[in-house]
């Protein structure tokens, strides 16, 4: 489409641009007018980040064609600062932790703007109405609510002097990048003159394909610089999580084996790539009977997915301690439960992207992820380089989850650069990132669970099959994790468990918040439920007989030492569980309502870090001569806020303010290795790291000085002032020397969580530490439609230590409203569901009050006490509504999500016609 | 390539369309969402500067609504108790930012089976007005629709309004949708309802259709007659019943069974018809 002249205003200035006119106002300001504060998740309206303003009211940027913008006035983030009262929006949601990976934060603040303009101070369903066009995954969107309304009010407290930062509620210090969209994500930046690559995707789940000629395809589209396949790539075709399995190819080699596996990689000019339809490229399909469901991979005769993958079983997991036949056959009670979960999508708002580029004989990428270590190794080793020879330099990241912790542009942009020696860059479509990346694990489970006549588990038995889809990725972690976590944060003396990694022809199931625990936790949950009725104890009481506690061996036979809250957990509910009780019971009685109300619980609790493996992280502080104080943190902050908690804990360590401390993240040139953000072990493994760094540098600049441990430490220009006492001193900075990141002084720190190896029954010690914790959920059931609404949520949780309760507090919101989506709405199918508006996440409606209590029961070994939280806050929350419904209603909800059809269902199975 | 026209007058659009088919882009909120990850190349003709389909007219014993009337438009506009439905739907569809630029009539040439314009314009006898080069006619809906995103329209026509007569006297209408979330909801199944009473207070007019529980919008002739001199209060609730939804003919799929959708839209009838018979008494 040729290009016109368009003039518009954009923040109060006029500007022109020569566009096509059909183009989108979100690429225009992105790529146009260089304005990236506008965000694009979905450019289908679905999720509203790009919102802007125009003529005063929200509108998605993604679907406004340039030419209606023509003599009218856009308004984006960017131009909010301008105005005093938005400025106050703006530091509002600083303030309430509104944003956590920031990527939905411009369209947050742009529906607030218009809201706030017309209505200055509204109420809480105004500004859902306001909102409910913008979707965030990661707040669950209660503080976003407060932020909006609490925006024309309060100052902030003071920040807390040297020492006292571990415990304070400190906004993030990303968190202002955030909020003026100066934040800097995978798809905002690209060096001059980047070619764009996209891949053609396999539209077949299983399938033989042939390349024909590309001539033609050459000569038709003049901008297209190179079209990559498998043969293209110089060292390995495959990469995966395990160093013993590099299974899945960076392009499909002949054959396909899911949906949306990439087959080719086009690379040329923007337009050029834009403008291939898949029709214009010559590949021959050949359509196979692809493997589906769980049943399908195991049928006798199935078609293999992996040639060397017997039966389709990637992997088994097993545990077994004491002898749980015999006490199951003697058992006074026992339950048995059953549960059918579907594929799940991470839905972050931001899409996979970057860019990478060859610099002499290195690699250089700039990519949203998860894991800058294992980007760079897999890229080196797909490229037949060193992994020294690539530097992964990692984005803000909009959103992980799990799924960045996979390879999705890494190997394709790394190839593309290396090959043609030009900056290449990558955004995918929503589509393209929800078929082709990671999903959470489909599961089918049955369990039985036996107690004595008090109460007591005696027994627990677990066998779980899992849907791994085409490729290994982290199929061996859920199997090997789910066994250990099977019976829940129970007391239970004899356990069998297994487990089954299925290999279908679906995308890859991966790492996805809680790495199969929370499919698990439905099962004993279910089965808590079912035996406390049979006993005739209440819920909450008979988790509380049961309740792990230190002194208490698990079911890996490891004796929990210390740090081991799940009874103060439940303890600190009992209040609220008895008042929602009551509550309901009374809202039930005596009317013939079509609501009904109920109150549920689960409990949680998960191993932090990698189980039975070394999992190691390194940190650096380090003081330069200019008096500037750098964390080297290679633990890359996802949204929950691990640069704020890196820097408190470091801060402390040394002993200087934290407003002191900078920080680079995971850049591998200049960090050491902190691992995954994943396995909830940021706080705890990579914090401890940090302490020890910050102590390490303490400890150093205390000998120089031969000063005491209660000395203070003041870093200014050129020196180190040290007081210790009446007495002064002064380390000269200048006088010493640089290495090479230019830091005169460094201190180093290292942390690899306590753990062994586990033996053929799963019996060690399996991680450093457990979190802990427990949800309620008040719940309302419509029995005529089968809708379940959520009306809140009571969140306890064991955290050892709250480094940064606001950050913990978003952790648990966001996780709740996880566990929401995942036990009422999210549904992912190929084909069908590759979008946000077909698959469905919690909105701002959706999200319940929802009360956090943070428990504070120290781990020795973690940082000032702290452990992880991350994957806990989801865990309790699909449980607790399940028996929040079969309370209200007299069901128990088999197979997730829990539909409005699949609840009537149940219901009408139950004699409600 | 693509060509984009951005005419001011209906005569040069229509004009437009004589000379050959065009994709006709308003709102652009179905357009864009259509062409993800795909070339924008379409022949375009964008009608927005077009004046004379701006606005709502009402008098002379009918009600227009212009081409480019968007939805949060609809939302605030002095319209008669009996486009409360319609008004309903205006607030429910997508997002703010949907209803800012997405228009009414759009949703109609759309014809999603999902739209959620669709049953409230049949049960308010609305048609739309499609004009060319060679003149101007009108379509009632229920004929405009002929299927899952397939009209009657012509190609060398442009829908320049929905046009609907002035309702009956009294009349109220209603309408509820029922998705799994709270907002950006697409129906599971979604139901409108037009009650108008007669002078000794039974039903003189009543008009239900069910969106979503088949590939175009249904009007509920049955269940319409059943209603007709029944008397008005919370009771109309209790007069449908499953065989008044049989000419429904929903699907299985992701948002719900084929089964589950018939029981959803009678639950939403009844319920549309004890809020209307409750408002009316």
């Amino acid at each position: 489409m040729s290009r016109r002249r368009i003039a518009f205003t954009v923040n109060g200035r006029v500007v022109t641009v020569a566009v096509a006119p059909a183009a989108r106002l979100s690429d225009v300001l992105r790529e146009e007018l260089g304005l990236i504060g506008t965000k694009v998740g979905c450019e289908a309206g679905d999720c509203g980040a790009c919102t802007v303003l125009l003529d005063g009211a929200q509108v998605c940027a993604c679907m406004l064609p340039a030419a209606q913008v023509a003599g009218r006035a856009v308004e984006t983030v960017e131009g909010l600062t301008a105005d005093p009262a938005m400025r106050r929006l703006q530091e509002s949601f600083h303030r309430h932790n509104a944003a956590q990976c920031g990527m939905c934060t411009p369209g947050m603040l742009m529906a607030s703007a218009d809201l706030l303009r017309r209505t200055p101070r509204p109420d809480e369903r105004q500004v859902k109405d306001a909102l409910g066009g913008v979707l965030c995954r990661c707040t669950g969107y209660r503080a976003i609510i407060r932020a909006v309304l609490g925006a024309a009010g309060e100052t902030p407290a003071d920040p807390p002097v040297a020492g006292k930062a571990v415990g304070w509620a400190m906004p993030k210090v990303d968190g202002m990048a955030k909020v003026t969209g100066t934040e800097i994500f995978a798809a905002d930046d690209a060096p001059d003159g980047a070619l764009w690559l996209r891949a053609l995707r396999s539209p077949h789940p299983r399938a033989r394909f042939a390349i024909g000629a590309l001539d033609g395809l050459y000569a038709r589209f003049p901008g297209l610089v190179r079209v990559l396949a498998a043969r293209d790539v110089p060292g390995r075709n495959g990469f995966g999580i395990y160093p013993h399995i590099k299974d899945q190819p960076v392009l499909a080699d002949g054959v396909a084996r899911f949906r949306g596996e990439p087959v080719l990689a086009l690379v040329g000019d923007a337009e050029t790539i834009r403008g291939i339809r898949d029709s214009d490229v010559p590949v021959q399909w050949e359509i196979l009977d692809p493997v589906t469901g769980i049943d399908g991979g195991l049928a006798d005769g199935a078609p293999l997915v992996q040639d060397d993958g017997p039966g389709n079983i990637l992997t088994r997991g097993r545990l077994y301690k004491g002898d749980p036949e015999a006490a199951m056959a003697a058992a006074a009670h026992t339950a048995e439960a059953r549960m059918e979960t579907g594929f799940v999508e991470h839905a972050y708002i931001e899409p996979e992207a970057g860019w990478a580029r060859r610099v002499g004989d290195r690699l250089e990428m700039f990519v949203t992820t998860q894991s800058p270590y294992m980007d760079r190794d897999e890229t080196a080793a797909i490229l037949g380089i060193e992994p020294t020879c690539v530097r992964i330099i990692p984005s803000a990241c909009g959103g992980g989850f799990g799924s960045k912790l996979d390879q999705s542009v890494q190997p394709l942009l790394g190839l593309a650069a290396w090959l043609l020696d030009r900056p290449v860059r990558c955004t995918y479509t929503r589509p393209e990132s929800m078929m082709s990346t990671t999903k959470r694990h489909p599961a089918r489970m049955a369990a039985k669970a036996g107690c004595d006549g008090a109460g007591r588990l005696a027994a627990f038995d677990f066998a779980g099959d899992f849907d791994t889809g085409a490729y290994a990725s982290w199929g061996p972690t859920v199997a090997d994790r789910v066994p250990i976590h099977a019976t829940g944060p129970y007391r239970v003396p004899n356990v069998r468990a297994a487990t089954r990694a299925v290999l279908t022809n679906m995308a890859p199931s991966g790492a996805f918040r809680g790495f199969g625990v929370p499919q698990c936790a439905l099962v004993h949950e279910a089965l808590m439920d079912a035996l406390a009725a049979k006993c005739g104890i209440d819920p909450l009481e008979f988790r509380l007989i049961n309740a792990l506690r230190p002194g208490d061996a698990i079911s890996t036979g490891y004796v929990l030492e210390a740090s081991a809250g799940q009874a103060q957990c439940l303890e600190a509910l009992r209040e609220r569980w008895s008042e929602w009780r009551e509550a309901v019971e009374s809202f039930n009685r005596g009317r013939e309502s079509v609501y009904r109300r109920g109150v549920g619980i689960g409990s949680v609790w998960y191993g932090c870090g990698n189980t039975a493996l070394p999992n190691p992280s390194t940190m650096h502080v380090g003081i330069a001569r200019d008096g500037t104080v750098m964390l080297y943190s290679g633990a890359v902050d996802i949204g929950e806020g691990a640069n704020t908690v890196m820097v408190q804990i470091a801060a402390d360590a040394l002993g200087v303010p934290a407003a002191r401390l900078r920080y680079i993240m995971g850049d591998t040139d200049l960090t050491a290795d902190a691992g995954k953000t994943s396995g909830s072990r940021q706080t705890y493994v990579s914090g401890k790291a940090a302490q020890l760094a910050g102590e390490g540098l303490r400890a150093q600049l205390l000998r120089m000085t031969n000063a005491g441990e209660a000395a203070s430490i003041e870093v200014g220009s050129g020196r180190v002032v040290v007081r210790d006492g009446d007495a002064t001193h002064e380390v000269d900075l200048r006088a010493l020397p640089e290495n090479g990141r230019g830091d005169v002084l460094t201190g180093e720190g290292s942390f690899d969580p306590p753990t062994t190896p586990l033996d053929e029954n799963a019996q060690g010690r399996p991680y450093g530490t457990f979190g802990f914790g427990a949800q309620i959920a008040l719940v309302e059931v419509d029995m005529e439609l089968g809708r379940v609404n959520v009306l809140g949520i009571a969140a306890a949780h064991d955290v050892g230590r709250a480094i940064n309760p606001a950050q913990l507090e978003g952790q648990v919101h966001g996780g709740v409203a996880q566990g929401l989506g995942y036990a009422l709405m999210e549904a992912y199918v190929p084909g069908r569901t590759e979008n946000l508006h077909d698959y469905l996440i919690p909105t701002i409606g959706d999200l319940p009050p929802i009360e956090v209590i943070l428990i504070e029961d120290p781990e020795p070994t973690g940082p000032y006490g702290a452990k992880g939280i991350g994957e806990h806050s989801l865990i309790p929350t699909a449980p607790a509504i399940l028996g929040g419904i079969e309370h209200a209603a007299g069901i128990r909800i088999g197979e997730l999500p829990a539909t409005p059809g699949r609840v009537r269902a149940a219901l009408r199975a139950n004699g409600h016609g | 390539m693509g060509s984009y026209l951005r005419p001011d007058s209906l005569t040069e659009a229509l004009a437009a369309l004589e000379a050959g088919p065009r994709t006709v882009l308003a709102g652009g909120t179905d357009y864009y969402p259509a062409r993800v990850g795909l070339p924008l190349d379409d022949d375009i003709l964008d009608i927005t500067a077009i004046g004379e389909l701006r606005g709502i007219e009402a008098g002379n014993g009918e009600i227009r609504i212009g081409a480019l009337v968007r939805w949060c438009e609809l939302a605030d506009a002095p319209l008669p108790p009996a486009c409360d439905g319609l008004r309903r739907a205006a607030r429910q569809i997508g997002g703010m930012q949907v209803q800012n630029a997405g228009t009414v009539c759009g949703n109609v040439c759309n014809a999603s089976p999902a739209a959620d314009g669709i049953p409230n314009l049949l049960v308010l006898d609305a048609s739309v007005e499609l004009a060319s080069a060679s003149g101007i006619r009108t379509v009632p809906i229920g004929a405009f629709v002929t299927g899952n995103r397939t009209t009657t329209r012509r190609a060398d026509e442009l829908a320049t309004a929905l046009v609907m007569p002035a309702p009956p006297e009294g009349a109220r209408g209603c309408f509820g949708k029922l998705g799994a979330r709270a907002y950006l909801v697409i129906s599971i199944a979604m139901v409108a309802a037009l009650i108008a009473p007669g002078r000794d207070g039974t039903v003189a007019v009543a008009r239900i259709a069910v969106g979503a529980c088949s590939a175009v919008a249904q009007r509920l002739a049955g269940l319409e007659q059943a209603l007709s001199g029944a008397t008005i209060g919370p009771e109309l609730g209790s007069i449908p019943d499953a065989a008044h939804l049989a000419p429904l003919t929903p699907i299985d799929d992701v948002r719900g069974s084929a089964e589950y959708r018939i029981e959803a839209a009678l639950t939403l009838i009844r319920r549309a018809l004890a809020e209307l018979g409750e408002a009316a008494r």
